[in-house]
């Protein structure tokens, strides 16, 4: 008889469900027993009364006001007359345009740069690989402050242009919305290059010999073989900048001197000192609805795309 | 013979005993010292300590270790909430603990602070006459005062040598000072600083009042560089501001060369009225070793002990018996000890209730009036 | 310009066509210059002033060690280190493993589900931060501990470990998207080419698609690596009583970012730039 080890090892062999559950398992057990259990427990706290102390009122009382508090901003008993019902709403769509902003300029800034590291020898593109994480391994709140530093009016980037003539007087980079951007792709730029730089390691350039050979510029050589074949890279790193961006508030806040307001400091103020969890977390799953929305939409259109190819 | 042996162990293990309960003291006066332990018999071998960061002399966790035998270990929270959020969890091994005022009133209400037993903690009444009773903790139940402080503001005495005492150097700005003042990224503070420059409360809970404050916070916008609670002290270092909204213990380190600020800061409380913030030592509820917490609480309060702790963390001590021990040029500061007028100038911001909903709000709508 | 091409068989052939990849070569350059510039500039920066005479990371008034030997003496700061260090690589390896795992199911494998769990293995990237440490803390606390603690008669309380599970549980799906993005242009063929020729499935996977599919595992684990050394919110809230890196920092800012931490980091950049020499040793021998 043989040994029961092999015995389940041929078994895996043959049965494909099986193969599919020892894949998929450990994956599925920690995400639903680590993530999806707690996030009901949020769930439940966005659709109660809040509590006087923060948390909730207990004994439990449902309602759905913070739902509604998000999509009408004067629906509590505070409000007076000049209050703007969508205030939540505007700060929600501010805070994607600016999302949308950064993930722009990281796939713009991005895209070029994996493409250069996968021209290099192999040994070479580790490295740079290596060079484009290593500022991350330092703390990212010592590297924004420092970041800062550079900008600042009287940082060394400023000095570097009024020394050099190029500009007349120092540039207003930090606390306002600049710095939001400036630190937000400073950030976050490395979720763009990697899946790049993964998809574009595996593309076969010498289609793009073959497109130049059949009379193709480089822009519709680009366009039309090149971006395509590379395209689930470009969705993976979008997918990696915008959903964080969106919801993200301590660079915002340390580069803009805590001037521009996005969702992701309103929702961390519910759970701070507004005291309003259940708020916060109605406001995080509308949030997290909406992006998902756009985000699987977004993949299926792409994927089809890809399959049409 | 074996009775001889006998007895000459039982002389030696008192003698031994003997010693070592005088060992400890080093000073003259040496019982002084055993007594600031307790009964050793029921003192627990560590405790832990969840409080504010850079809050306590480090030197002050190693003597208590030393005298009592009682290891201290620290951790730390940056805010009231975080530390609300951790006790409601049920995460609390904590034993002592530094909530704010307006979080005492809070925890009480939900149970969650022991009451002390100041048999065992005696030093209360070191405690100066101002700083007890409040309305946060009325009769003394609970809490024992450890720091105060003022959100004031500080003032770069370069620009404006001679600061006016009042809320209207930032929002009524002269030019040099416009597009370099930081105001405390706080709703409550903030709104509150509005609030008491218009007359009212920093407590007011009244819709027209508040819009009002909104407006004026609103139009002081665009002279305001940041609104900055962490690093508001670097900016007037460094001159990036010229008037700063801050707390005191930030002030004394800006204002400091020995502890990397400058010359030259001063520090005013103004006329129309300042938020006074105290935080306090408290027990939890869940504590796993609350007589040695309360210990460690009468041991912290003991005078020169309170003395030691205040020069090294900067903030003004609500201890009164302290005072003979600390720098005489520290407690003629009026900045750091102000005068009994200044005082009544101070403001306790208070739990509001259902009505931080509000502030919450017009925080908001100003933040998105002024930057969205 | 006249251009010149190389064609296949390796002849050199003058050309009228524009050349397609060269040209731009110096503009692709120039970018990679100004990007790394701007990523290290900084870094520069707080290098520089980890040396400070004063405790002042603003201005820059003379040259000291002593930040390095303060570091060398605070053990909260290391403790802190040696806790983000382990917490990042058991982080990684597991995530890294499971990650990988799912990609190659949901890849591989369509059922009826499979739609929904991709959505769900989101989540995670879009849930904000502090929802999830929230919610971690009130699981952990007020549902894992009791029910451990009836089944072993202690109750657990947070550490390393709870962090280390959040932290797999939001490295994961980074793993995944990463590893899932490389599976998509996988050319199957080779698999059946390799099977063709006698190879058996495990075979298969560990020498044709296992290094294929490496350098979207490492991209995935570095990320792994990096979220993880760096997570502040989430570590927040599921640490008890111990810290990291960034929980330990996050509280010293309250009293100004000193040169200490500068230190400490360049310390880490020098480790890290230490381990790139040594692979690049490492690829020489080879």
């Amino acid at each position: 008889m043989a040994p029961i080890t092999t015995r389940i090892a041929e078994g895996f062999r043959r049965s494909r469900n099986a193969r599919l559950f020892g894949l998929l398992s450990p994956g599925a057990f920690w995400l639903l027993v680590f993530f999806t259990v707690p996030l009901l427990f949020m769930l439940l706290i966005s659709f109660v009364e809040k509590g006087r102390a923060g948390g909730v009122k207990v004994p439990l009382q449902v309602t759905a006001e913070s739902y509604l508090q998000f999509f009408n901003a004067c629906s509590s008993e505070f409000s007076g007359p000049d209050c703007n019902p969508l205030l939540y709403i505007n700060i929600f769509a501010n805070s994607a345009r600016i999302a949308l902003i950064v993930t722009a300029l990281c796939l713009a800034l991005g895209y070029p740069l994996a493409y250069f590291i996968s021209r290099q020898s192999v040994r070479s593109r580790n490295i740079l690989l290596l060079l484009v994480m290593i500022p991350f391994w330092t703390n990212f709140l010592v590297r924004t402050y420092a970041l800062k530093q550079v900008l600042a009016e009287s940082g060394l980037f400023n000095t570097f242009l009024l020394d050099l003539r190029l500009v007349n007087q120092p540039l207003e980079l930090l606390f306002n919305e600049t710095g939001v951007l400036l630190g937000l792709v400073y950030g976050y730029l490395p979720f763009a290059v990697l899946p790049l730089y993964a998809s574009i390691e595996k593309f076969d350039f010498s289609l793009m010999e073959a497109a130049a050979d059949l009379g193709a510029n480089n822009r519709r050589a680009f366009w039309r073989i090149m971006l395509p074949m590379t395209l689930p890279g470009v969705v993976a790193a979008l997918v990696l900048v915008f959903v964080p961006v969106v919801g993200a508030f301590v660079t915002p806040d340390i580069m803009s001197g805590g001037k521009v307001e996005m969702i992701g400091t309103l929702i961390a103020r519910q759970f701070g000192s507004s005291r309003n969890w259940p708020f916060g977390s109605a406001m995080s799953f509308i949030m997290m609805l909406l992006v998902l929305v756009g985000v699987v939409y977004y993949l299926r259109s792409g994927s089809k795309e890809e399959r049409a190819l | 013979m074996k009775k001889q042996w006998l007895f000459a162990v039982v002389i030696v293990a008192m003698i031994v005993s003997a010693c070592q309960t005088a060992a400890p003291t080093t000073e003259p006066g040496g019982e002084v010292v055993s007594e600031r332990c307790g009964d050793k018999s029921q003192l627990a071998k560590e405790i832990t300590l969840y409080n504010w960061v850079e809050y306590i002399d480090p030197a002050l966790k190693e003597q208590f270790e030393a005298e009592c035998g009682v290891k201290v270990i620290e951790t730390n929270y940056d805010s009231n909430e975080t530390l609300l959020a951790q006790l409601q969890a049920g995460a609390g091994t904590y034993d002592i603990i530094v909530p704010s005022d307006y979080m005492v009133s809070i925890m009480v209400d939900e149970n969650l602070l022991e009451p002390l037993d100041f048999n065992v903690i005696p030093n209360i009444k070191n405690i100066g006459a101002f700083h007890v009773n409040q309305p946060f903790d009325p009769e003394q139940k609970y809490t024992v005062p450890y720091f105060w402080g003022a959100s004031g503001l500080a003032v770069d005495t370069k620009v404006i040598p001679d600061p006016e005492e009042s809320w209207k150097m930032v929002f009524e700005p002269s030019p040099e000072v416009c597009g370099k003042i930081s105001m405390l990224d706080d709703a409550r503070e903030t709104v509150g600083a509005a609030l008491m420059y218009l007359g009212y409360s920093i407590n007011d809970t009244d819709l027209a009042h508040l819009e009002e404050a909104k407006e004026l916070l609103i139009q002081q916008a665009e002279c305001v560089r940041s609104y900055d609670s962490q690093t508001n002290d670097d900016l007037i270092i460094t001159g990036e501001t010229v008037v700063g909204h801050l707390w005191t213990g930030d002030w004394t380190l800006a204002s400091n060369p020995d502890t990397g600020g400058r010359e030259g800061i001063a520090y005013v409380i103004p006329k129309e009225g300042c938020t006074i913030f105290q935080d306090n030592m408290a027990v939890p509820v869940s504590a796993p070793n609350k007589y040695t917490a309360m210990v460690f609480i009468n041991y912290l309060a003991d005078p020169e002990i309170a003395a030691q702790n205040a020069e090294a963390v900067g903030y003004p001590s609500p201890n009164a018996a302290a005072r003979e021990f600390i720098d005489p040029e520290i407690l003629a500061n009026e900045s750091i000890y102000p005068p009994e007028d200044v005082m009544q100038r101070l403001q306790w911001i208070e739990d509001v209730g259902p009505a931080l909903e509000l502030y919450d709000r017009i925080w908001t709508e100003f933040k998105a009036a002024i930057g969205g | 310009m006249s251009a010149e091409a190389t064609v296949s068989t390796g002849v050199r052939v003058r050309t009228q066509r524009r050349p397609v990849i060269r040209i731009g070569s110096l503009a692709l350059s120039l970018n990679a210059i100004v990007i790394f510039g701007f990523l290290y500039l900084p870094i520069l920066i707080l290098i520089l002033f980890s040396f400070n005479n004063t405790r002042s990371v603003a201005q820059f008034t003379g040259f000291s060690t002593e930040w390095y030997t303060k570091l060398f003496s605070n053990e909260e700061l290391q403790a802190a280190a040696g806790n983000s260090l382990v917490i990042a690589l058991v982080s990684t390896i597991v995530s890294t493993v499971i990650g990988t795992m799912t990609a190659l199911a949901l890849d591989r494998f369509r059922f009826r589900l499979s739609g929904f769990l991709e959505a769900n293995l989101y989540l995670p990237i879009v849930i904000p931060e502090i929802v999830m440490g929230i919610a971690l803390l009130l699981f952990f606390n007020q549902a894992l501990f009791p029910i451990l603690e009836s089944v072993i008669g202690a109750r657990p309380t947070q550490g390393v470990p709870t962090v280390a599970i959040a932290h797999i549980a939001f490295n994961i799906p980074f793993v995944y998207v990463i590893v899932r993005a490389r599976l998509a242009d996988f050319d199957h063929r080779l698999e059946e080419a390799a099977q063709d020729l006698g190879a058996d499935e495990w075979t298969t996977f560990k020498r044709v698609t296992l290094p294929l599919l490496m350098p979207g595992i490492l991209g995935g684990g570095l990320m792994a690596f990096t979220l993880s050394l760096d997570d502040y919110l989430i570590t927040a809230f599921t640490r008890g009583n111990i810290n990291t890196m960034p929980t330990y920092i996050y509280s010293l800012v309250r009293k100004g970012v000193t040169p200490e931490i500068n230190a400490l980091s360049t310390v880490l950049l020098a480790l890290s730039m230490g381990l790139v020499l040594l692979s690049l040793a490492a690829q020489r021998k080879r």
